[in-house]
């Protein structure tokens, strides 16, 4: 059982979680992850990024947006409540060093596993150009965090309404054109978003890490199901990533097995917001 | 086949039984030969293929004691050394047919930590009951004394009785022993520890203890109760339960040893990464390994589709790629979750399937269709990435190969095309790959099981595996074998005073 400490909505969808679990806090490094159940009886597993983790209080920050049951089940629980099940950290972490210039890219939600990477980059003494980037500024999330890390900061918005108006691969070629251009770049995102972010890299020879959040289980090497095409062979995303060489994935396909219950998803994102309605009339 | 009711054949038993014990006689190996065998009484296949309830229903008090008449009472017992743990067979059988169930448990109890589990999942055909003088006899392994079932029989009453009683514990050692799974291998290792006194803490990734019992085997074929039961016998010897806890990430196994004081650990990981088949369109949508769509069913229990938050993919035609145990579980599964049509595709023949005798029958009684001497050779997607069809290929038998199995030879030019909107892959598992990838030191051979000595030890001072993480994919009894030897060794190291 993990209590929850604290809780915070950041956009109408995004909500942030400090939850209790000394011992990952403790081993988890840049890049990991844990699965988290929210009813150990009927509840589903699923993947969620680290945030952040504070090994002295025990406890670790959790970022997630409301797609499924498990994220809105989890956005419905309160500071005090519990979390039935969490399993981490998991997955490889970050390979970390002094590469010199480094270029992160987070869009919308995937700023929240982008941030403990730009932080442990930054740590090892690299050179930090952070683009944030989300469709409408109330969608944008750490900023605030990733400003303290970088040497330059760009914001984009679809709509203007922060920042540039532009998609975040915009920056990311006017960086890749200049003199010398970035040694690495780390793009995490929607799985389109890391598609074209590293669409964006490649004539340029930039190598660039990606950040995959498949559908997964037990996310310790068993079940398969997170498996993606990585330069031609399958790869576990739970043991062999989360990070790949973003120029070797097949993302086309990534994205079509990430909708194979898409009309189940939807179907419980609609059923869990008129629950959420009915309890809010409820509360007055 | 047709359906026998579980009262037809109670009453048969009954009244054979009843004629048996009325003559006064003892009985002559002739007149056990001509004791007609035992049928298991299952649910009927056409209610059955539609609920998840066990299949196989247990003997009657009767039918266990007229099939244990039927036991010869060989003095070389050939059946012990078909038991990868050594059970003394003629002895417990001898005790179910004069009707002692309680001693007749009791001896299997001696060697045997799962009897419910074993006496259910066991292949005995390929096992005890292979080389049994009276299948010799008849000249069918299939006739042999079903040894399985009454064991399965006295589990069950004992269990059902509330009688299972909690084994003795030795006096405190002071000793600390950590088990890395909590499967059939780690359960037996955490008993055997346990018993000698030594404190144990078993270690468990899922949220739920059991390991392959409960991710792995249906519930219509193992119901999750029965291990269940067997997790709270161990609880209550004092064995602390760590769920969602997994060595390797959450703590590292050198630190089980260097900081948290345990003297030994014992690695029952257990199946890892499920293996494919290398041919295109393995990732398109509706493609599954095994490994996921039961996980999915079992464990997420997402066939009780009005409580389940896990989704099963929707299937009306699907393909199951295997022979094997898993493979028949996977589409037997497939068929209960609303399939259509479910068809296994195996390149061998019916003789060379790996899979128990009973479940092959049980598979083919609820309707799933064989394709034998077949294997897919690519599967095709729609637009949407999705599977539309698989390609087969057909196969003859050439020479027996390294396995022993005579070799599937193709046949140029065979190819045939299925529509299909689901592909279940079931050819077995890599190891997992956590705990060599975190533990330094640790040797593994080319398919990254772990190597071990004749007494369970790994390459590292103290640290013990076994079960699938050592043999590749196995049985659950031959994994309660190794974790016997492991234990065992285990005890020896730690028996006399603690070191300071």
């Amino acid at each position: 059982m993990n209590r929850i400490i604290r809780k915070q909505q950041l956009s109408a969808e995004v909500f942030r979680i400090e939850v209790e679990a000394p011992l990952i806090a403790r081993e988890r490094k840049a890049g990991q992850f844990i699965i988290v159940q929210v009813d150990d009886a009927f509840g589903e597993r699923i993947p969620l990024t680290i945030a952040d983790a504070d090994p002295v209080r025990g406890t670790i920050t959790l970022i997630f947006q409301t797609v499924g049951r498990t994220t809105h089940l989890l956005a419905d629980k309160n500071p005090g409540d519990t979390i039935p099940a969490l399993l981490g950290p998991l997955g490889t972490p970050t390979h970390i060093e002094k590469f010199g210039h480094v270029v992160c890219v987070g869009g919308g939600i995937g700023v929240a596993p982008l941030h403990p990477i730009a932080e442990a980059l930054k740590a090892a003494g690299n050179r930090l150009t952070i683009i944030m980037g989300a469709r409408t500024a109330s969608l944008l999330i750490l900023e605030d965090e990733m400003r303290a890390l970088a040497d330059d900061l760009i914001i984009v918005t679809d709509d203007g309404s922060r920042g540039r108006q532009a998609l975040v691969t915009v920056p990311l070629k006017e960086l890749c054109e200049q003199n010398p251009k970035p040694d690495l770049a780390v793009v995490i995102g929607p799985p389109i978003m890391m598609k074209f972010g590293a669409e964006t890299t490649r004539p340029y020879g930039v190598p660039t890490v990606v950040s995959l959040n498949t559908i997964m289980i037990d996310g310790t090497g068993m079940c398969g199901g997170c498996r993606v095409t990585v330069g031609g062979e399958t790869k576990f995303v739970c043991v062999d990533g989360p990070e790949f060489d973003g120029h070797q994935v097949d993302f086309d396909n990534m994205m079509k097995r990430l909708r194979s219950y898409k009309s189940r998803e939807d179907a419980d994102h609609h059923a869990c917001h008129l629950q959420q309605q009915a309890h809010k009339l409820a509360a007055g | 086949m047709s359906h026998a009711t579980p009262d037809q054949l109670h009453h048969a038993a009954t009244a054979k039984l009843a004629e048996i014990r009325a003559s006064g006689k003892p009985l002559t190996a002739k007149d056990r030969a001509a004791i007609p065998p035992q049928e298991m009484p299952n649910q009927d296949p056409n209610l059955r293929r539609s609920n998840m309830n066990e299949v196989a229903l247990g003997y009657s008090p009767e039918q266990t004691q007229l099939e244990a008449e039927r036991c010869l009472q060989c003095k070389n017992a050939p059946c012990v050394g078909g038991c990868p743990v050594g059970i003394n067979i003629p002895a417990f059988v001898k005790a179910a047919a004069e009707g002692r169930f309680d001693d007749s448990i009791a001896i299997i109890r001696e060697a045997s930590l799962l009897p419910a589990v074993c006496g259910r999942v066991c292949p005995q055909e390929s096992q005890c009951q292979a080389p049994c003088t009276l299948g010799k006899i008849l000249k069918d392994v299939n006739k042999s004394v079903a040894i399985g079932r009454i064991e399965r029989f006295v589990a069950d009453r004992q269990r059902e009785g509330g009688a299972q009683a909690v084994p003795a514990i030795k006096p405190p050692t002071g000793r600390k022993v950590a088990v890395i799974g909590s499967g059939p291998a780690s359960i037996t290792v955490a008993a055997d520890v346990r018993r000698e006194g030594h404190a144990v803490t078993m270690f468990e990734a899922f949220h739920k203890p059991g390991g392959v019992l409960v991710y792995g085997i249906p519930e219509f074929r193992l119901p999750k109760a029965i291990v269940r039961k067997e997790i709270e016998t161990l609880q209550a010897m004092g064995v602390t339960l760590e769920t969602n806890y997994v060595i390797g990430r959450t703590r590292k196994l050198r630190d089980l040893l260097d900081r948290d004081g345990f003297d030994a650990v014992f690695v029952g990981t257990g199946a890892g990464l499920p293996k494919f088949m290398g041919i295109p369109g393995e990732n398109l949508v509706g493609v599954f390994s095994a490994n996921e769509y039961l996980t999915r069913s079992n464990l997420m229990r997402a066939y009780d589709t009005a409580q389940a938050h896990t989704p099963i993919y929707p299937s009306r035609k699907v393909a199951v790629l295997g022979g094997g145990n898993v493979a028949m579980d996977a589409a037997r599964t497939a068929l209960r979750m609303g399939a259509a049509e479910v068809h296994l595709i195996y390149r061998r023949t019916e003789q060379e399937m790996p899979a128990r005798v009973e479940e092959v029958a049980h598979a083919r009684e609820e309707g799933v269709i064989f394709h034998i001497l077949q294997n897919a050779k690519r599967i095709f997607g729609d637009d949407n990435g999705c599977v539309r069809a698989i390609e087969c290929l057909r196969y003859e038998l050439g020479e027996p190969d390294a396995s022993g199995r005579r070799r599937p030879v193709e046949i140029q030019g065979s190819e045939f095309e299925m529509e299909m909107d689901t592909v279940i892959v079931a050819i077995g598992n890599e190891s997992n790959p956590l705990i060599r990838q975190t533990t330094a030191g640790l040797n593994v051979n080319k398919y990254g099981n772990i190597l071990v000595d004749e007494t369970g030890q790994t390459s590292l001072d103290g640290v013990y595996a076994g079960g699938d993480i050592v043999l590749g994919a196995a049985t659950v009894i031959l994994a309660m074998g190794e974790g016997r030897r492991a234990a065992a060794a285990i005890n020896a190291r730690l028996a006399g005073p603690a070191r300071a």
